[in-house]
């Protein structure tokens, strides 16, 4: 590859405060360097091109979550998505999607923040052990369990990629939903019940209709939708349980 | 408008959020702010990959911990601190063991302890390789709990509130609308993290750029032994990514271009196959990334297209052993170097990773300035001295987390509330902030272009060797890059999300970092731990034994004085590795 | 602060032939859709039980309505959508289900091999029903 060899990003420009209306999609021209990712890309605009290009980036190695942005039409982490891969381009770069737009590739999180909050997503136990008596054991097959569940980054991709969050924004969601669920799973908590009610309504996992593409999108391999069908397996029998034998104890 | 509450707290990584659950939990009453300006799980504690140290095995002690972290310091540990640090550690990751944190096990069900560079004993706790991730989403969710802590997301605060000679809460700008309001409480804690984005090659992400220190700085607080800038000896190349010090502790070697392991030259041990405690590769990282700096110079290190590396070798790992100890250094080594650590050679080399100085304070997190508090990276209580131990700083953050949340939680239940006089503080700061928007700097300069001109003057002369010629320079030449600060361009003039009107406030805080940093290093003559100065090549204890503080004059530059080492039982020493 | 309103969010709708723009997307409603077709084939089940109920008349006619080339060509198309449901039901099986024996979790392959062996075995014992 040339010294000179350059790639198009084509970004979606949004300025309420420039009185614009609505998006519109501007040409930046970027070096098309063997280790760039995206990211760096936008930095390059940012810094050398148009300072007035937003965005979020923090960690640039893929842990924090702060970098998705629709890909060509895909949800992604543009810290991990390399130019190369995308040459000859242009590339559409685009604010994630499902979420309202702020302003250029910034959307508002406060909706995912709020799910987050309504799940429990900590652990809840009936008798608390003081710390003096040491941890809870757990063995690693125990801790297996629930690990795949507890990597998530919370990086909203599958917000964007699912079409039910898309068509009704009441939808709890994948990654609230999974991590509700990396707690159930935790041989540690007993806040199952707890949960449930929250996550067996009809904007719980119901509203779910398996389409998977929560999975698909997802950087690090938590897989949300499977999550989300155990917990309707699990709400499911609870259901039956408590229709067939009323009598028990809760 | 005025947001009011009783502890305010700026930063929502491993240190504030645990402050924030200490305020809680000491005193559900009371009202807790946190003012971050990224969520909290975008915080640097996310990056964080190997350990956290806590003695719990029977075979180790709270001594034994105290002297490899004191030792590793080069003796410029506060050793009382050292002390409370080292007992309450262990108790701080089991309560984040009840909070649900994923502790790797073993295969009994207890928490599991592994090796790490400077230690002598197996003592560092870890989840997998992502040890930070967990800690911080652990802290983060179990923080949702309590609902006296209201959150500040995507608020940057530019400016502490300071009324009557205490601090009273902070002047903090929403990136959302661009609105800026006063946040007042009785007591601020400062856990904004270090400031490693002053250099040009670094693992910290973009968000490190010292904000707290400089908001205390300012405000009149000194900052402590800033010149002790530790570079971490395994960084890959072009993007500084961290390739944690736990690949050599499961045994990987670092080798020159001639595949000799080279740390055997530098009185660190003799090389076995395994990994050796405080020998070899699990020496000290100041004493790594010297090595390394001389093999450059003896021309056995490997050219890469930026600039000298060396290789970590984890072949004789296996696939098997870096799945389950190292998953994420095989990601990263496949996603960033298009290399696998399981049959190739990754090229490393030392970046800029951690602030071994910060904002001076005691060993309950209280800075000089009544009702500000200060824990975590930001702050220099001093535990980690001249150079820190790997796996020696998540521990921090959670130790002076909480005990300056409880000190913060303490002192805002005794305190006043903040006269109406900080009403005009805030409204001075809003004026500034608004003007320096209005403001379209004639340049000529861009931000971009300073803050590559500033990293570029600290990596020469403050890098891992460093001298006094180099360091006299680089004085004059940031307090000609301070002015041209003052005018940079700036394309963006709107309200909503002007991240670059952020980018500015955030490098004119990192001048004034990089100032104290080159002053300090300027004025210690001798050399310590991260420290090295080729004109002053030994350690000077009887000059030396002591923190140096930098506070701000009048003029903006800083004046360097000296605050003594407190020793209890552990008189200075030499440093012996590999024997 | 101030209220979303204020601050002027752009909110993207969702298309009305959102799915036709992405191959996954596309192919799940096809997956959807096919319960359509599982209830057609309910359906005949149902007419077919009618039939019998109703006498031999009632029979013959319902087979020679079954015949129709028309009533053949839509059964084949609901045959192939009825086997769609059925596979794609069948492989997302063991993301739903975590099997446990003795204390050990069941590899997915292993949970996914057994639904298709159980389908086999069924499908194997209704044939010998119906042509014994």
């Amino acid at each position: 590859m040339g010294a000179d060899e350059h790639i198009t990003l084509r970004i979606a420009r949004y300025r309420p405060d420039e009185g614009e209306a609505e998006p519109t999609l501007a040409d930046y021209d970027v070096p098309l360097r063997r280790d760039w990712a995206i990211l760096d890309g936008l930095n390059y605009i940012k810094d050398e091109l148009d300072g007035t290009l937003s965005y979020r980036w923090s960690c640039r190695m893929g842990i924090c979550g702060s970098c998705g942005m629709m890909v060509d039409g895909e949800p992604r982490l543009t810290c991990a998505t390399f130019l190369t891969d995308l040459a000859p381009g242009p590339v559409r770069i685009e604010p994630l999607a499902n979420f309202p737009v702020i302003r250029d590739l910034i959307v508002d999180l406060t909706d995912f923040m709020h799910k987050l909050g309504k799940v429990k997503p900590w652990l809840i136990r009936d008798e608390e052990r003081p710390v003096e008596d040491g941890e809870y054991l757990q063995t690693p097959a125990q801790l297996d369990e629930f690990k795949q569940f507890s990597m998530c980054i919370n990086c909203m991709l599958c917000y964007s990629a699912c079409p039910v969050y898309g068509l009704d924004n009441s939808f709890v969601g994948p990654a609230a939903i999974a991590l509700a669920h990396r707690y159930d799973l935790d041989s540690r908590d007993e806040g199952d019940r707890q949960r449930l009610t929250i996550l067996a309504q009809p904007e719980g996992v119901w509203d779910c209709t398996f389409v998977g593409e929560c999975s698909a999108a997802c950087p690090k391999g938590v897989d949300p939708a499977g999550a989300i069908q155990q917990v309707k397996l699990a709400a499911a029998q609870e259901a039956a349980k408590s229709l067939l034998l009323p009598w028990r104890s809760r | 408008m005025s947001l009011s509450h009783d502890v305010v707290i700026v930063g929502a990584g491993g240190a504030g959020l645990r402050a924030a659950i200490a305020v809680a939990e000491a005193d559900p009453r009371l009202s807790v702010a946190v003012v971050s300006k990224v969520y909290p799980m975008r915080s640097h504690t996310v990056s964080a990959e190997g350990g956290a140290a806590g003695a719990i095995s029977a075979s180790d002690s709270l001594d034994e911990h105290a002297y490899d972290t004191i030792s590793g310091g080069d003796w410029l540990c506060d050793q009382d601190a050292v002390e409370a640090f080292v007992a309450e550690a262990p108790r701080e990751l089991l309560r984040l063991e009840h909070w649900g944190c994923p502790w790797s096990r073993e295969p009994d069900g207890h928490v599991a302890v592994r090796a790490f560079g400077g230690m002598k004993q197996k003592r560092t706790w870890f989840a997998a390789d992502k040890t930070g991730f967990h800690l911080l989403h652990t802290l983060f969710q179990t923080s949702l709990k309590y609902p006296s802590i209201t959150r500040y997301d995507e608020w940057y605060a530019s400016r502490l509130i300071v009324d009557d000679g205490r601090v009273c809460g902070v002047v903090a700008l929403e990136l959302m609308s661009g609105l800026v309001e006063t946040i007042t409480g009785r007591a601020v804690v400062i856990a904004t993290g270090g400031g490693g984005r002053v250099f040009p090659f670094t693992t910290n992400a973009a968000i490190k750029t010292g904000d707290g220190m400089a908001l205390a700085y300012r405000a009149g607080a000194p900052l402590k032994d800033m010149e002790f800038v530790q570079y971490h000896p395994t960084g890959l190349p072009f993007t500084g990514i961290l390739i944690t010090e736990a690949a050599r502790a499961e045994g990987g070697w670092l080798l020159n271009k001639d595949g000799y392991r080279y740390l055997q030259d530098y009185d660190l041990g003799r090389p076995e196959p395994g990994p050796v405690l405080r020998s070899m590769e699990l020496g000290p990282r100041d004493r790594l990334s010297q090595a390394f700096v001389h093999e450059m110079a003896k021309g056995r290190t490997i050219d890469s297209p930026y600039g000298a590396v060396v290789h970590l070798d984890l072949r004789h790992l296996g696939r098997k052993t870096i799945d389950a100890k190292l998953p994420m250094v095989r990601e990263l080594c496949r996603d960033y170097e298009r290399i696998d650590p399981v049959d190739e050679l990754v090229p490393v080399r030392p970046v800029v990773h951690y602030m071994m100085g910060g904002v001076h304070t005691d060993i309950d997190g209280a800075t000089a300035l009544p009702g500000l508090y200060a824990a975590g990276e930001t702050a220099c209580v001093s535990i980690n001295g001249a150079n820190r131990l790997g796996s020696n700083s998540l521990p921090e953050c959670l130790v002076f987390g909480a005990r300056a949340g409880r000190a913060a939680a303490q002192h805002a239940a005794g305190a006043a509330p903040p006269s109406a006089a900080v009403e005009a503080q805030g409204a001075d700061e809003r004026r500034r902030l608004d003007e320096d928007l209005l403001r379209r700097g004639d340049g000529p300069d861009r931000i971009s272009a300073i803050r590559t001109q500033m990293q570029g003057i600290l990596e020469d002369a403050a890098g891992i060797y460093r001298d006094g010629d180099s360091l006299t320079k680089a004085t004059d030449k940031l307090r000609e890059l301070k002015e041209r600060a003052a005018t940079a361009v700036i394309d963006d003039t709107s309200r909503r999300f002007n991240t670059e009107r952020v980018a500015g406030l955030e490098l004119a805080g990192m001048l004034e970092l990089a100032e104290c940093i080159v002053h300090s290093a300027l004025r210690r003559e001798e050399s310590r731990g991260a420290h090295q100065r080729t004109d002053f090549p030994e350690r000077d204890d009887k000059r030396f034994l002591a923190h140096s503080l930098a506070q701000r004059e009048p003029d903006g530059s800083p004046r360097v004085s000296y605050l003594p080492v407190t020793i209890t039982r552990w008189p200075p020493g030499k440093r012996i590795y590999g024997r | 602060m101030i209220s979303p309103l204020e601050a002027r969010y752009y909110r993207r709708r969702m298309p009305l032939l959102w799915w036709a723009r992405r191959r996954s997307y596309a192919f799940f409603m096809l997956r959807e859709v096919s319960s359509v077709f599982v209830a057609w084939f309910v359906v005949e089940i149902l007419l077919l039980v009618r039939a019998v109920a109703r006498g031999a008349a009632a029979y013959e006619g319902f087979l020679d309505a079954m015949a129709h080339p028309a009533v053949i060509g839509v059964n084949l198309v609901a045959l192939a959508f009825v086997l769609l449901h059925a596979v794609t039901f069948a492989n997302l099986t063991p993301r739903a289900m975590i099997v446990r024996v003795r204390g050990r979790r069941v590899p997915a392959r292993a949970v996914l091999a057994s639904v298709y062996v159980g389908w086999l075995v069924v499908s194997a014992f209704l044939t010998w029903l119906v042509l014994a």
